[in-house]
């Protein structure tokens, strides 16, 4: 390995150009590179979250032309910014409504929602109740690192009881979400969590859920290095991931509200649920059909959206 | 533009002003609906309800929420459908943050406000006009809206399409103020055919994909707009951007990006401002009035001119934001006094006093809402203000 | 590599060989692919980038059988391997 000059580290105000500029990246051509490196701390997951997702529509046959990506508010809500499709940075809580109004105005759209813990399940936790209920044809994947991170590490819905954060400085006494449960008792067709660490395993889950009709939702759990990590004294991301690699235990099938998760607990990850129900819009279309006769013009099936 | 001939009910029709709003909306273009009942503007919804399936492409959803209702309509708007919702005041003010949104991102959408009493829950089967600085105001930050006020039913079908046009043409979410009276009162409503309605397209970009950048504008300060799934892979966010779309969190970029979202209003104020002006040329005194009240002060001037005041002027706003400050202002030195019936307790007065400038008198006919002024109180007030 | 006996498809299975690529400047050295490179060929660099990360480097390149777990670990775009060929298990 040949030493090399050790540059003196350059003004963080410009992005400094990669020193091997003629070594591209394979998903590069997925990404906005004029905004990378991302604001991500380092061992942050959401990066490894979201090269699985780019890595998973690599595996569909989806028009990147008809894949939308609506974030939220947070880490997470960053995500939009970073992926080269139609992409939508919207506010708190409402990026499900967000995609909900892009899916009903032109179906042939494929919605992703890749939003934060809090932010789909805190503020937006309505939006997410009611479109899993619709079963709204969308997926949403939600980057959960237990904290709203983005704002300084205060408690989130999903903050294991005891767990430190800044707005719970004595630790958390309040009950979580087990957010697998909560979609499908709602009426999610596809319900799935696995951690940042089971790279294949959610590349191959998130590819499953975009290609499911209905709404599918995948539960990502990301170690976050800067808030909760260190809030909780739990050392820097890797031991995070460290820690989902000893105690992340595969259930796949098994019934998704034995899924909660404590402080430092075993996790239960896997492909909890995956069932047939009709869509929103197919049930609207025949329901009225059956209704109406044949005066109904049906929607979403002819081309034209304008 | 001809209006799309599938959502044109022509004919004379006996209407109320909420249907007639609906029907507006429809013959406009509007194939997105969500929103979420609320007297008195549910029966907008249910209008749409109705009529939707069998509407080619249209589509209404009643959302769980306000919040759910207007930001779907957002995103509606961003698939290329012209979208709306309809609410009242607490409704209006569940929605204020992603109106913001909608500001921001400069999305073409209407939202329609059927005032009711308030504040909070107020009187929600009787009118008021309490929300007017809402509407300008109600959301955070620095931003301009278009607001229009339709005083009929006939008026809610054409403000409606209006308001539809503006939001297109200057990419800017238009409210449609009417009031509970308004919505709830019915009339002869007037549909003409499709090829008689004047539609304002939506301006997409000619440009193509690897030269697109959202928010890159000419002369008239209004970027050409895109829609998801046309291959553009464009980015918008509610953050403080640049030309490209993306978050740039500076004050140089604030300066650049929020002064052209309230000059693009403001500097194009005089093509949007409607008014509506009875015997001006002479008069003395003028009765600044809008919505239903300009109903009630015609009936108050007629009463101060049995009672022998004379020279006696009407302004009537169809549009209420942006505020017609050129009108007033040039009136002001000639008159004596404005006089301004307002179903609350005081809040265009202070626009229409802040143009005069002290050049003449300002008095208010405030009135809680509940119920119409009586146009006595109007007619008091035109003679107090000939003292 | 070491067998009792030989396996009954080694004329059939090819053991692949990568290279890794490492994009140093973007690197932010939170060393997930060096604690989950299966082979153990990674490991972080004494020298450090222009932001003062230490990003990895590849310590035995022969050894890579082109697993990606790196490419899909890392949350910053900064390493990936290309696949070079593929060998039977005679020439490893």
């Amino acid at each position: 390995m040949s030493s090399e000059v050790i540059q003196k580290p350059k003004r963080l105000r410009k992005k400094t150009k990669p020193q091997n500029d003629f070594i591209e990246h394979p998903l590069e051509k997925w990404l906005r590179m004029d905004r990378i490196p991302h604001i991500w701390c380092s061992t942050c997951g959401i990066g490894t979250a979201v090269t699985c997702f780019i890595e998973a529509i690599k595996k569909t046959t989806f028009n990147r032309e008809d894949i939308c990506v609506v974030s939220g508010i947070g880490c997470s809500g960053r995500i939009a910014g970073y992926i080269k499709m139609d992409s939508f940075h919207t506010t708190h809580g409402r990026a499900v409504p967000f995609a909900v109004g892009l899916k009903l105005a032109n179906p042939k759209l494929k919605v992703v929602v890749f939003s934060g813990d809090g932010d789909l399940s805190s503020i937006g936790g309505n939006h997410l109740i009611h479109t899993a209920r619709r079963n709204i044809d969308i997926t949403v994947l939600c980057v959960n690192n237990f904290i709203y991170a983005m704002t300084g590490g205060q408690v989130a819905p999903t903050t294991p009881p005891t767990a430190v954060s800044t707005t719970t400085p004595y630790g958390n006494y309040e009950h979580p979400f087990n957010l697998p449960a909560l979609v499908a008792s709602c009426g999610a067709v596809y319900v799935a969590r696995w951690t940042a660490l089971h790279v294949r395993r959610l590349t191959n889950s998130i590819a499953e859920a975009l290609q499911k009709k209905g709404f599918s939702f995948v539960e990502i759990i990301c170690p976050c290095t800067t808030l909760y990590a260190r809030k909780n004294k739990l050392g820097s991301g890797l031991d995070l991931m460290k820690f989902y690699h000893d105690h992340s235990i595969i259930a796949n099938g098994s019934d998704p509200r034995d899924a909660d998760i404590a402080f430092q607990s075993d996790i239960k990850v896997g492909k909890f649920l995956d069932i047939e129900k009709t869509e929103y819009l197919d049930n609207y279309n025949s329901y009225m059909k059956s209704v109406l006769g044949d005066q109904f013009k049906a929607y979403g099936v002819s081309d034209e959206s304008k | 533009m001809k209006a799309d001939s599938d959502g044109v009910l022509t004919g004379a029709h006996y209407l109320d002003g909420d249907k007639a709003c609906a029907e507006g909306a429809l013959a406009a273009g509007c194939r997105f609906f969500a929103g979420y009942p609320i007297t008195p503007s549910t029966e907008i919804a249910e209008r749409v309800a109705e009529r939707f399936p069998y509407i080619n492409q249209g589509f209404f959803i009643q959302m769980e929420d306000e919040l759910a209702s207007i930001t779907a309509v957002l995103g509606a708007a961003w698939a290329g459908k012209k979208a709306m919702t309809v609410t009242s005041g607490p409704g209006f003010s569940l929605m204020m943050e992603n109106i913001g949104l909608g500001v921001m991102l400069e999305t073409p959408c209407v939202v329609v406000d059927v005032q009711r009493g308030g504040p909070s829950t107020g009187l929600p089967t009787l009118p008021g006009q309490a929300d007017i600085m809402q509407a300008r105001w109600g959301s955070h930050g620095d931003y301009e809206i278009i607001a229009v006020c339709p005083n009929s039913p006939q008026e809610c079908f054409d403000l409606t399409i209006t308001a539809f046009n503006l939001s297109e043409k200057y990419r800017v979410p238009v409210m449609v103020m009417m009031d509970e009276c308004v919505g709830h009162m019915t009339e002869k409503v007037v549909i003409p055919e499709a090829e008689a309605i004047e539609i304002y397209p939506r301006r997409y970009t000619s440009k193509n994909p690897d030269q697109y950048l959202p928010y890159v504008y000419g002369e008239d300060l209004i970027p050409d707009m895109v829609k998801a799934g046309d291959g553009y892979a464009f980015h918008v966010t509610g953050l403080t951007h640049d030309e490209r779309g993306y978050p740039v969190m500076d004050w140089k970029t604030q300066e650049i990006c929020v002064r052209r979202l309230v000059e693009k209003i403001k500097n194009n104020a005089h093509n949007i401002i409607m008014l509506e002006e009875r015997n001006l040329e002479k008069a003395e005194i003028v009765v600044v009035s809008y919505g239903i009240t300009s109903r009630v002060a015609l009936k108050g001037i007629q009463i101060a001119e049995k009672r022998g005041v004379k020279n006696i002027g009407q302004l009537r706003l169809l549009t209420i934001w942006p505020f017609c400050e050129e009108k007033i202002r040039r009136l002001a030195p000639k008159i004596k006094a404005f006089v301004v019936p307002e179903m609350n307790y005081g809040q265009l007065v202070y626009e229409v006093e802040r143009c005069a400038a002290g050049s003449c008198n300002t008095i208010l006919v405030p009135h809680g809402g509940g119920t119409v002024h009586d146009p006595k109180t109007i007619a008091d007030a035109i003679e107090e203000a000939f003292q | 590599m070491k067998y009792w006996r030989t396996p009954l498809d080694v004329d059939r299975v090819k053991i692949p060989l990568g290279e890794v690529h490492i994009l140093k400047e973007r690197c932010k050295g939170c060393g997930f692919c060096v604690e989950y490179c299966p082979k153990k060929i990674l490991e972080l660099a004494p020298e450090f980038n222009s932001k003062g990360y230490h990003p990895p480097i590849v310590t035995d390149g022969s050894k890579c059988v082109h697993c990606q777990l790196c490419e899909m670990l890392c949350p910053e775009f900064a390493i990936f391997c290309v696949l070079k060929e593929e060998k039977s298990h005679h020439e490893s």
